[in-house]
């Protein structure tokens, strides 16, 4: 018992060790963007600025009227209140992100706000004006930091992904990851041996049994296949892809060769469930598809996300594999809601159904 | 065929609708011959349940005979057979269903990602009870179709009729769950909130488990006498005359009862879906004065007593009395019954004489009559406690 439990302990840690690999490779990643002074700059600053935010705000307010003496305008309580709640939200916004580009856009964009409004008390007559000139100075100086500041992190975020070294070997992971378009990651647990499964993902020509947006996958050789997937509007996609690496019982990853229809890569996992419990399958893919990320925003007001698609089909997967076939309900049958209810066979041959064995079509 | 369908809140109505097909090889039709509506069926009724559609085919406790199969089914069914069918879908093979946790069963409920987002993991799929577990029509109908034939469905002896079986399909086992969930030892005092059919299996399932005794508790003087005469409840408390928790501290020198059963669920707390978690507060304050049975199970019991909790919920609830139930070392069980791993156990029961359940049947409509008859369940007319419709 000891040298079993003991064994089971060694497996989960050297799953662990290489999880912890990949955090270190994700880690080491941001000490390298954090040594280039600049930014390491920004993010100091944001802080500072987040601060400074918190600060202005409760002293908008808890002392309107002080604070507006102070600065010569007319004292106006409410809306003073609504600027320091404003403030407040920016600050409380850039602190409790790691790289709060957005947030700090967001400063910019009241400092905008408040200078407009500082504008108006400068065209007035009032005695006060030289009070007014100097608040306004100072934020015109603050806008300043704001700016650049916001601009430094925006970069930041952007040329995360470019500033990978050259030369470096893809794993799967890392190609999903630096890659473009959408991205998707869901996993499921099957109760079948880990040779069973891989074995029918391996034959992609099984997959379309239950991708419910494929239509087929036909193997060309040993490394490349082509597939066909139905897209919104009663379109087709077609692409070959390549198989890059594939590890039995393990790994399968795959990329979409150039000039495809569709830019997409991704790899499924396998790993053994502890105790007999089957396999655990993660999937993690890309993709790009045509029209870009707007176009894919817009289908899924109409429909299911990426997300939503593939952790549909991994449950689809699980059906295959455990039970023969995908498992329907009345309602399930349609790509679009449904009662509850029989359908008559005027229905079924009219309306579009999910492609599925076993269903009418 | 006529079936009875979900129009909109408080609104049901029996429609002409096409006959239902196989879909799946392991499918049978059931011509249904008897189905009643549940206590459960109210919450859909009243509109709690979120993601009903207009049309969609209600009931969850029905019985009939096959009177077709898919291709599947070679050795395990035949059409003229006579079945009670259990209200979880399930697929016997995935690791819920290995383990009997029919309920939860992996591969029945294909709309699973809903599930998910309201409950963080998905359980089994559900006969007419929402999209939410799966968008299977229900069986308060002239046929339905059954998915897993194999594994839910148990013939019924000849000798047994409709009413005697009938609730194999939900409510007895539900209650018997119940009262299973409380580990009964000799002197146990079990407490039940809600005489409703549910309760009153779980009041007679914990007097068949060893119970000492049994207190019910309930506002209908008519459910709690059909407890007592019935269903073997030892004591009975009216809510809306005492106070249960002083009336059960004096009833158990002080201690509680060793376990408390929630036969109410959601409405009487008031408390519905997550998606209209304001308007259910709304409902709480306006609509019922009875948010209390399981906070009251919960302060009631005895201390590192069990909390058993039957009765439906759907979403969240508010002010839930964690301090009691972690300084008092509760235990809190619950589950929508694992149906298929009780049938054939009380199916015996029965069959000895043990136990009738058609005890708690009140009204027999036809099934044209859906409509009056949840009506009538709704509203507690003419002291109905369960409504059988024959189609």
């Amino acid at each position: 018992m000891a040298t079993e439990l003991a064994s089971r302990a060694g497996a989960f840690g050297s799953e662990g060790l290489e999880y912890n690999r990949m955090h270190e490779r994700r880690r080491n990643g941001d000490q390298y963007r954090e040594s280039r002074p600049q930014e390491g700059n920004a993010e100091q600053l944001a802080r500072f600025l987040g601060w400074l935010s918190i600060g202005l705000g409760m002293a908008e307010v808890v002392a309107p009227r002080q604070l507006a003496r102070l600065i010569g305008v007319e004292h106006n309580p409410g809306l003073f209140r609504l600027m320091g709640f404003r403030e407040i939200g920016s600050g409380v916004a850039i602190l409790s992100q790691d790289r709060p580009a957005g947030a700090v856009w967001s400063r910019v964009a009241g400092d905008v706000l408040d200078l407009a409004l500082l504008g108006t008390q400068l065209d007035s007559d009032h005695p006060e004006r030289d009070r007014t000139w100097t608040a306004t100075l100072l934020v015109l100086g603050v806008t300043a930091l704001d700016l650049y500041t916001a601009r430094s992190l925006s970069r930041e975020s952007n040329g995360g992904s470019q500033r990978r070294p050259a030369g470096e070997v893809q794993s799967a992971r890392e190609m999903v990851e630096s890659g473009s378009g959408i991205k998707v990651k869901t996993a499921v647990t099957v109760s079948r041996p880990i040779g069973e499964v891989y074995g029918f993902w391996r034959n992609f020509e099984n997959l379309p049994r239950f991708m419910t947006h494929l239509e087929s996958v036909h193997v060309l050789d040993g490394q490349r296949s082509h597939w066909v997937a139905l897209a919104p509007a009663g379109q087709r996609l077609e692409w070959d892809a390549e198989t890059l690496e594939d590890r039995p019982n393990e790994l399968i990853s795959w990329r979409s060769l150039p000039g495809s229809q569709v830019d997409t890569a991704g790899y499924v996992r396998f790993r053994p469930a502890p105790a007999n419990r089957g396999t655990e399958i993660v999937v993690e893919m890309r993709y790009d598809p045509p029209g870009g990320v707007v176009a894919a925003a817009i289908a899924k007001l109409f429909g299911e996300s990426g997300q939503e698609a593939v952790t549909r089909d991994l449950r689809a997967f699980k059906n295959v594999i455990e039970v023969g076939e995908v498992v329907h309900s009345d309602a399930s049958i349609y790509t679009r809601p449904h009662p509850a209810r029989p359908s008559s066979t005027k229905e079924l041959e009219k309306a579009r159904l999910l492609s599925t064995e076993g269903a009418p079509r | 065929m006529r079936a009875t369908c979900w129009e909109g809140k408080k609104k049901v109505r029996v429609e002409q609708v096409p006959d239902p097909k196989i879909l799946n090889s392991r499918d049978a039709i059931v011509r249904i011959t008897s189905t009643a509506i549940c206590g459960s069926d109210l919450h859909l009724y009243n509109g709690f349940v979120p993601t009903m559609q207009k049309g969609d085919i209600l009931g969850h406790e029905f019985m009939g005979e096959v009177v077709e199969t898919g291709s599947g089914l070679k050795n395990h069914l035949k059409i003229g057979d006579r079945v009670v069918v259990p209200f979880p879908i399930s697929c016997g093979t995935c690791l819920s269903c290995q383990n009997g946790m029919f309920s939860l069963c992996e591969n029945s409920n294909p709309n699973a990602w809903m599930a998910e987002k309201m409950f963080g993991h998905s359980p089994a799929g559900i006969f007419g009870y929402s999209h939410l577990t799966g968008g299977y029509a229900g069986g308060q109908a002239e046929f339905a179709r059954v998915p897993f034939a194999d594994v839910g469905p148990i013939k019924v002896p000849e000798e047994l009729t409709d009413e005697q079986a009938l609730f194999l399909s939900d409510i007895f086992p539900t209650g018997y769950m119940g009262a299973e969930m409380c580990d009964i030892k000799p002197g146990d005092v079990i407490a039940v909130w809600g005489a409703g059919p549910v309760g009153q299996f779980a009041i007679a399932s914990a007097k068949m488990l060893g119970a000492e005794r049994v207190i019910a508790i309930d506002r209908f003087e008519y459910r709690l006498r059909m407890a007592r005469e019935k269903a073997g409840a030892t004591e009975t408390i009216n809510y809306e005359e005492v106070s249960v928790l002083e009336a059960l501290n004096e009833m158990t020198g002080g201690r509680g009862p060793d376990a408390c059963i929630d036969a109410v669920g959601m409405e009487a707390h008031g408390h519905a879906a997550i998606y209209a978690y304001d308007r259910a507060k709304q409902a709480l304050m306006l609509e019922t004065d009875r948010p209390i049975a399981l906070r009251e199970a919960i302060m009631a019991c005895k201390n590192g007593g069990t909390v058993s909790v039957i009765g439906v919920y759907g979403g969240l609830i508010d002010k839930f009395p964690m301090g009691a139930v972690m300084n008092r070392s509760l235990t809190i069980k619950s589950g929508q019954c694992h149906v298929q791993r009780y049938m054939r156990p009380l199916l015996e029961r029965i069959q000895r004489g043990e136990i009738d359940p058609s005890f708690v049947i009140t009204h027999r409509l036809e099934l044209d009559q859906a409509a009056e008859g949840y009506e009538m369940f709704l509203n507690k007319e003419d002291d109905c406690v369960k409504v059988v419709l024959k189609p």
